[in-house]
């Protein structure tokens, strides 16, 4: 069982329609690249959920720790000025 | 029956995607992943959504009460004119790659001339299947690949089951009388002029997949005309058990 | 961490899930969150797995053409379910293949309703409508649970069963508006299902051990009683609809409570059942022992091709 190499784990991202960004869908395991994309098309556009799929071996993606979450996230918090709320307009200027 | 060549020649097609749709059907729940499980059911699936689309159309050209259904399963074993390849048990996944190969090969190459045909109806439906028959080409040619060109055992699985099935590929080229009157009125397709673009795709595939291509020239006909390999007759006990069992009821 | 800070760790999280925020993989979870979470989703991926037998057994003997064509889409779709429930598993560190080991080995359980046979066509109306009612009435309110992938994958589920249900009760409608026999078919499989669809809701408030735990972490909002109970008051006027009755004798209309008093259930043949002694249970493992191990070559074999071409890529890429 030990030196068994099993079907490795990949994260699908599908387009459902074109002019919308690929979204992740979920994941599968295939052998390969080619058989992870039919693998993603049979399993996750069988109602026609898609146009464009991306397949990544998910170990290949690297992700931000949680962890770290205060100094990588918080400190946008308080740049308020980024906002268009931030600024105040005379209510005569309905759109802008 | 008024179109009664016409019938004969429709039934000679969507027989044998009755066939081996519910052969691929008989796997759902116990493939080798859930991927593939998922996949083998998605071609069943297809074929029978095509199968379905030609009886249909071979009840109206009938012209009397008959259904789909009572075309799919209420014929005697002599009468389902499916070719003897796609009737072959699931001995293993790699003989259900295999058949299912051999048969995509000829299948895709059919449609594209069927795509032709001057019947409208069987011309719209071979435009929808091109699309379903072309992944399922390229599904069981990968496969063929990955088995062929894989493990010590997975080459010596798929070559016999090559071996095995290579003498009922002849088949797929044999004219019936239906088959000639239908391309006589350009309604039909021409199977015997389909054969050497076959054999160049299927010998392209076995060479990549590392796998020999037999050389026995002695081939098994008779599903055409009706005359079946024993393993016929028990599939259509399933296929046809609940018409026989409670006859004349709608479900 | 001492275990002061554990502790504090641990108020933070159940402060989150209280304020109804989502719990992702890498974030920090006690151990019984994450250990409590692989139990049931992988319990549940094995009911969908196992559960696809039952109804496979009709597939080759569908009845019409258009039946067995829903009915393929909707086993199909049970493998589907499982394959997301197993993904949303491995999201917490552990992988599907060690997932089968447990349920091949029997460590790990799947719904127990599977350990029945279905012996008619009608089972595929009765098991459409009772035992994917039951499991939806169970399902939707875990599109709302804490663990995010888990959340995400039972928004998928319930998106995709809506039409699993119908499709039985379809079935059964139509045998129930057939001849005298196709209605005396649905009556015995209403008779022989609805039972072990009670029982699927899970043992008595009294005596269920996970309780309250899963409801402070959303895996469970309302309790195996109140599920049952409103399975059964949905259900009743469905097979009144279509003239079938209801195998209980003490089934009744309860005006102040405003719903169905029911009869006594046989809780020690469910407890027989998950213990393995349903009249299916050998044969359901050895299906899926059977699928996994026939399909190691073919498996093994998809590797040693994708690595051989991944050694072909390098070379030509030199």
């Amino acid at each position: 069982m030990s030196d068994k190499k099993n079907w490795p784990l990949w994260e699908v991202f599908v387009r459902s329609k074109n002019g919308l960004e690929h979204r992740h869908c979920g994941s599968l395991h295939a052998a390969d690249e080619d058989m992870a994309l039919e693998n993603a098309r049979d399993v996750y556009t069988r109602r026609s959920e898609g146009v464009s799929i991306w397949v990544v071996e998910s170990k290949n993606i690297t992700a931000s720790n949680p962890e770290n979450n205060g100094e990588m996230f918080e400190p946008a918090h308080d740049k308020v000025y980024r906002h268009p709320t931030f600024y105040d307009l005379p209510d005569e200027v309905k759109h802008m | 029956m008024k179109n009664e060549n016409l019938y004969k020649y429709i039934l000679g097609i969507a027989d044998n995607s009755l066939i081996l749709g519910q052969r691929l059907g008989e796997l759902t729940g116990h493939g080798p992943s859930l991927e593939t499980d998922i996949a083998c059911t998605n071609m069943s699936l297809d074929l029978f959504g095509q199968v379905r689309s030609y009886y249909q159309y071979a009840a109206k050209i009938a012209g009397d009460n008959r259904t789909e259904d009572d075309i799919a399963m209420l014929r005697k074993e002599r009468e389902y004119v499916n070719v003897l390849l796609v009737e072959q048990p699931n001995t293993n996944f790699a003989y259900t790659m295999a058949r299912q190969f051999l048969f995509d090969v000829y299948h895709l190459l059919f449609l594209q001339e069927l795509q032709k045909s001057k019947d409208l109806t069987l011309s719209a439906i071979a435009n929808k299947s091109i699309k379903e028959v072309s992944y399922h080409l390229r599904f069981s040619s990968d496969w063929i690949k990955r088995l062929g060109d894989g493990t010590e055992v997975s080459h010596q699985k798929m070559q016999d089951a090559i071996d095995g099935l290579w003498t009922y590929t002849d088949e797929l080229f044999h004219q019936t009388e239906a088959d000639i009157a239908m391309v006589s009125e350009v309604i039909g397709v021409d199977v015997t002029k389909l054969k050497e673009a076959y054999y160049n795709k299927v010998n392209a595939v076995l060479e990549e997949s590392t796998l020999q291509i037999p050389e026995s020239k002695w081939f098994q006909k008779g599903g055409k005309k009706g005359i079946h390999t024993e393993h016929l007759g028990y599939l259509l006990s399933d296929l046809q058990y609940m018409q026989r069992a409670y006859p004349n009821m709608e479900w | 961490m001492s275990e002061e800070q554990i502790k504090n760790l641990e108020t933070q999280f159940e402060a989150r899930i209280a304020r109804d925020e989502k719990i992702e993989p890498k974030d920090w979870m006690p151990e019984k969150y994450r250990k409590t979470h692989i139990r049931q989703m992988s319990q549940h991926a094995h009911s969908e797995i196992v559960g696809m037998l039952p109804e496979g057994n009709w597939i080759t003997r569908a009845p019409s053409l258009r039946r067995k064509v829903a009915l393929l889409a909707k086993v199909q779709d049970e493998a589907g379910h499982g394959l997301y429930l197993y993904s949303a598993c491995e999201t917490l560190g552990v992988s599907r293949e060690e997932l089968y080991e447990q349920l091949h080995s029997g460590k790990a359980k799947y719904s127990s309703i599977f350990n029945y046979p279905t012996v008619t066509w009608a089972d595929m109306g009765a098991v459409g409508w009772l035992v994917d009612g039951a499991a939806i009435i169970n399902q939707v309110p875990l599109c709302n649970t804490s663990y995010g992938p888990y959340a995400r994958a039972m928004v998928r589920v319930c998106k995709e069963e809506s039409f699993h249900q119908r499709q039985g009760y379809e079935i059964m409608i139509k045998l129930a508006n057939g001849t005298p026999e196709q209605k005396e078919l649905a009556q015995d499989a209403l008779n022989r299902w609805w039972w072990p669809s009670l029982m699927m809701l899970g043992p008595t408030d009294a005596e269920s051990i996970h309780t309250e735990q899963s409801m402070k972490w959303k895996l469970k909002r309302k309790s195996n009683d109140d599920l049952r109970q409103q399975f059964i008051d949905q259900t009743v006027p469905q097979a009144e609809l279509i003239g079938l009755t209801i195998p209980d004798a003490d089934l009744k209309w309860n005006e102040e409570r405003q719903s169905y008093d029911f009869g006594e259930i046989n809780w020690d043949e469910f407890w027989q059942v998950v213990k393995g002694h349903g009249p299916m249970n050998k044969e359901r493992m050895k299906a899926r022992v059977g699928a996994w191990e026939e399909g190691e070559w073919v498996r093994d074999a998809a590797m040693a091709y994708a690595e051989k071409k991944q050694e072909r890529k390098q070379k030509q890429a030199i």
